[in-house]
């Protein structure tokens, strides 16, 4: 029987508490009349208010953020996506600072899109990338949180009759201090929803925090560890049946025919349905039903003009856009580096080249839709809830009220799953089978081959010395693909794509950390046909690789130490310097390092944070590379989980390393040639170095924490590696170069 | 059709004979803990005992496996007691995204019954299975704290 209701259908998922929404659509039919706008619609945060709005359970909202029932369990809702990265566990634990809950209390819920979206978006901003999880809502979430606890004491202080200045409350217990009475929050919530929110509500000062700062242990770890987590791939309906889909190999391309006769009588296939005009899927009952029977349908294709495109031809148009004659858009500049250049006692000059990567998730895209003509429910993994419904909304052509996303936990995200392809697909067919749940999963060679990679680029990067060996001049000039170009193009600023320069510009939260007197950084912007996506670090990755590299190849030709050079470049970026200063007393710079082992180091700052690593290596016969040690500093301003930024940092040399090893997506005849991890292979246990997390939170700002520090991981390896051997590589991965861990 | 004995009890599961352990688990039994990520024996997500033995349940076919004992990432706490690699693993905090580290768990206890104090070389001989997130830091930590468990 399909389920007729959303709370059903909800219901009807064997899912993990802490991720399944749970509250009473009902309860927000009032706000869905004035919804009509969709997404359109300014941020309206609400922080409690006379009319009590429910949870499915009937335990009282205190405001958007917090839910306590009688049984003191306090439900913290969370807007942002976990996808491992730790945010779920942070976001609860601000809240639960500001609120003085009991931690062990604790339980966390996601509010749907739709929810948010009937109540003006009561809970914010759903996107969860650029490492904003936390550093973009830590403000309103936390006032949450403080909010609640102030109407929870006036509650208590109401039916006490004395004035809430009295009382005072600690792990979710109020006591009115000088009669020694107690009350705790689950007896006074149903009260405190029916007041009137307050209008100053003071933060704490983090130096006062004992709930956030504090590294305490995830809250989603159990049931990942039983098999239990439902991820988006584990969704179950009632009549549900199973998608595989094959979109056009060349990007661009589109379906011609396909021959579904060739397999409507093989087992389980139920049907055979075209996706826009690029791709098909089989419907059948089982998804391995689906995946063997599309293997063996005949489809042709329309391949057009993109099927001309070599990684060969996109080098060549990129190395063109190297060439200061083309036209480029300057992200960054001061003094006159092309004079300065021309007149130098020295000058020195290196290409270098980064390749597209695939996010490689290891819960390859997916999504459920349920359709109906009066209604179209999605769940799936997705980085920004309102995006996907966004789409979910555009693909149905139903109107907001009738649309919503459920989230479930992510099997990774990286910047993957913030697009939506994979959602507006779903919705493409299960609009062909109205009534059927259907769930669309991706094999992993559609996951490899339909990525929205990590965009292409070239540098030319020429730097200037006077007579002194002081550099005078630095031209930094990018060739390559835009982002924003292709996923927001509204973004681009007279053309420009300001997030290009991240980490080499001049000023906001990726700004340089060198002043050189003569400075040009600059773009000409050549936009291949392959998609190109956020990956974690985005352009931070190629730009710290060029930048730190050639730091390096420049101080080489000062004669100078790469630390020492850095350092004398950085005077006025304090910030910058103090972690390139931390990971290199460390990790012993400029004492001797263990016999056969280099070191290189590298800074960058990314998504309002600073970071800055350090590595040490040693190689066999040239190419076997064995890292055997990292330290990474980050001053992110703030900490709100220091395991859990441990366990990124770390986690981010992995994603980096093993792009720079292993990655590296090939284009041939249009079409991406990596298929699965045998050509797109991923670091393992036994290649894993220690890592050792140096934090230095400075305070004053908030910065992010789940990209940054990757910046820094290709930058540190390949210094060493040139400490090492004398060899500067300056095209990636290293396996084209016959490279490899040892 | 096939005779499939999982965590202890028998199922009879309709499918053909060809079809990969891997899906009859997940769609035919309906234990969703063992995750599909590759198809092609890499990754290790779907990593089950069969026999005692860690597989790659992708990589094997139902008639391959009809009779033997499977063990899956549901089936690997004893009498409702978590094994002491999920004891670890909630120790040590390893999960981040989760995806993998059914698979992970499943190597991990394999490899500790056959090697009860594995050293580092050890773990990195028999521990091949592929975490995006690079959670591999603490999942050797985790391994070192459940063999002296």
């Amino acid at each position: 029987m399909l389920p007729r209701t959303h709370e059903e259908a909800a219901m009807n998922l064997q899912v993990n508490q802490h991720i399944m929404p749970t509250l009473n659509r009902r309860a927000f039919v009032i706000g869905a009349a004035t919804a009509g706008a969709g997404l359109a619609l300014g941020l309206d945060l609400p922080f409690g208010g006379p009319s009590v709005v429910r949870a499915a359970d009937g335990a009282p909202e205190v405001n958007a953020w917090v839910v306590i029932r009688p049984d003191d369990t306090v439900v913290i809702r969370i807007a942002r996506s976990e996808m491992g990265q730790g945010t779920l566990t942070g976001l609860a634990q601000l809240v639960a600072e500001e609120l003085e809950c009991d931690w062990s209390k604790v339980t966390t819920e996601y509010p749907t899109p739709g929810q948010s979206v009937a109540r003006k978006r009561a809970w914010g901003d759903f996107s969860t990338g650029g490492s904003r999880g936390i550093r973009t809502s830590q403000d309103y979430v936390r006032k949450g949180g403080a909010t609640a606890r102030m109407m929870l004491i006036q509650a208590a202080a109401n039916e006490w009759k004395v004035p809430a200045t009295e009382c005072k409350v600690s792990n979710g217990v109020i006591t009115h201090t000088s009669s020694g009475k107690t009350t705790t929050y689950g007896k006074v919530a149903e009260a405190a929803a029916r007041l009137e929110p307050p209008v100053d509500v003071k933060l704490k000062d983090p130096k006062d925090w004992t709930i956030a700062g504090k590294g305490l242990k995830r809250l989603d770890t159990v049931d990942k560890t039983t098999g239990k987590m439902t991820y988006g791939i584990d969704v179950k309906l009632p009549g549900m049946l199973n998608a595989a889909i094959k979109d056009c190999p060349v990007f661009g391309g589109k379906v011609k025919s396909f021959d579904e006769a060739k397999i409507s009588g093989m087992k389980g296939v139920k049907k055979v349905v075209p996706v826009g005009d690029s791709a098909v899927a089989v419907v059948a009952d089982t998804w391995w039903h689906a995946k063997s029977a599309l293997d063996k349908l005949p489809i042709v294709w329309d391949e057009g003009d993109n099927a001309k495109v070599s990684s060969e031809t996109i080098a060549k148009w990129l190395a063109e856009g190297l060439d200061n004659a083309q036209p480029a858009y300057v992200g960054n500049q001061n003094g006159d580096a092309k004079a300065a250049i021309a007149s130098a006692a020295k000058k020195v000059e290196a290409v270098y080249s980064y390749p597209y990567q695939n996010h490689a998730t290891m819960e390859p895209m997916n999504a459920t839709v349920l359709y109906t003509p009066d209604k179209c429910e999605v769940w799936c993994g997705t980085q920004n809830g309102e995006a996907a419904f966004a789409a979910a909304l555009e693909a149905s052509g139903l109107p907001a009220e009738k649309v919503d996303v459920h989230k479930l936990m992510l099997g990774g995200g990286f910047g993957r799953r913030g697009m939506t392809d994979y959602v507006r697909q779903a919705v493409a067919i299960a609009k062909q089978m109205p009534g059927t749940p259907i769930k669309l999963l991706w094999s992993r060679e559609e996951d490899m081959q339909h990525g929205k990679y990590h965009p292409v680029t070239q540098c030319k990067l020429t730097g200037a010395f006077d007579a002194d060996n002081n550099l005078v001049a630095l031209h930094y000039r990018l060739s390559g693909q835009s982002i924003l170009f292709s996923v927001r193009p509204e973004a681009l600023q007279n053309g420009m794509d300001p997030a290009a320069f991240q980490g080499v510009a001049q000023s906001g939260e990726a700004a340089i950390g060198y002043a050189v007197p003569n400075l040009l950084v600059e773009h000409a912007m050549r936009n291949p046909h392959v998609p190109p996506g956020f990956w974690r670090g985005v352009n931070v990755n190629h730009n710290a690789i060029y930048m730190e590299c050639f730091m390096d190849e420049l101080a080489q030709a000062a004669g100078q130490d790469p630390l020492e050079f850095r350092r004398k470049l950085m005077g006025k970026h304090p910030k910058h310097l103090a972690v390139l200063n931390a990971v290199a007393e460390k990790i012993g710079w400029g004492t001797p390092a263990p016999q056969g082992v280099y070191r290189g180091i590298a800074q960058v700052m990314g998504y309002g944070s600073y970071v800055a690593g350090a590595a040490e290596i040693s190689v066999t016969d040239g190419s076997k590379i064995k890292v055997h040690r990292i330290v990474a500093s980050t001053d992110p301003g703030y900490v709100v989980n220091p395991a859990q930024v441990e366990r990124q940092i770390a986690g981010s040399f992995v994603y980096g390393l093993s792009a720079l090893f292993y990655g590296g997506c090939t284009v041939k005849d249009g079409r991406i040639e990596q298929t699965n991890f045998d050509t797109y292979n991923s670091m393992r246990i036994n290649e894993m170095p220690k890592v050792e997390a140096v934090m230095v939170p400075s305070g004053g700002f908030w910065g992010g924490v789940g990209e940054p520090t990757i910046g820094v991981a290709a930058p540190a390896v390949l210094n060493a590696y040139f400490a090492a051997t004398g060899k500067r590589i300056r095209t990636f991965p290293l396996r084209n170069q016959n490279i490899s861990f040892a | 059709m096939a005779n499939l004995k999982i965590n202890g009890k028998t199922i009879n599961v309709d499918v053909e004979d060809d079809t990969p352990l891997l899906w009859a688990i997940r769609e035919n039994v309906g234990l969703t803990g063992t995750k599909y990520g590759c198809g092609i024996a890499q990754c290790g997500a779907c990593t089950v005992h069969v026999d005692g033995v860690a597989m790659r349940s992708c990589g094997v076919t139902v008639s391959e496996v009809a009779g033997k004992d499977i063990t899956t990432i549901e089936g690997l706490a004893a009498g409702g007691v978590m094994h002491k690699v999920q004891l670890a693993w909630i120790a040590s905090d390893v999960p981040q995204c989760g995806y993998c580290q059914s698979g992970m768990i499943m190597a991990v206890a394999a490899l500790l019954k056959e090697n009860p104090k594995p050293t580092d070389d050890d773990i990195n001989d028999a521990i091949t299975n592929i975490c995006r997130c690079g959670t591999f830091q603490q999942v050797r930590e985790a391994i070192h704290a459940a063999a002296n468990a």
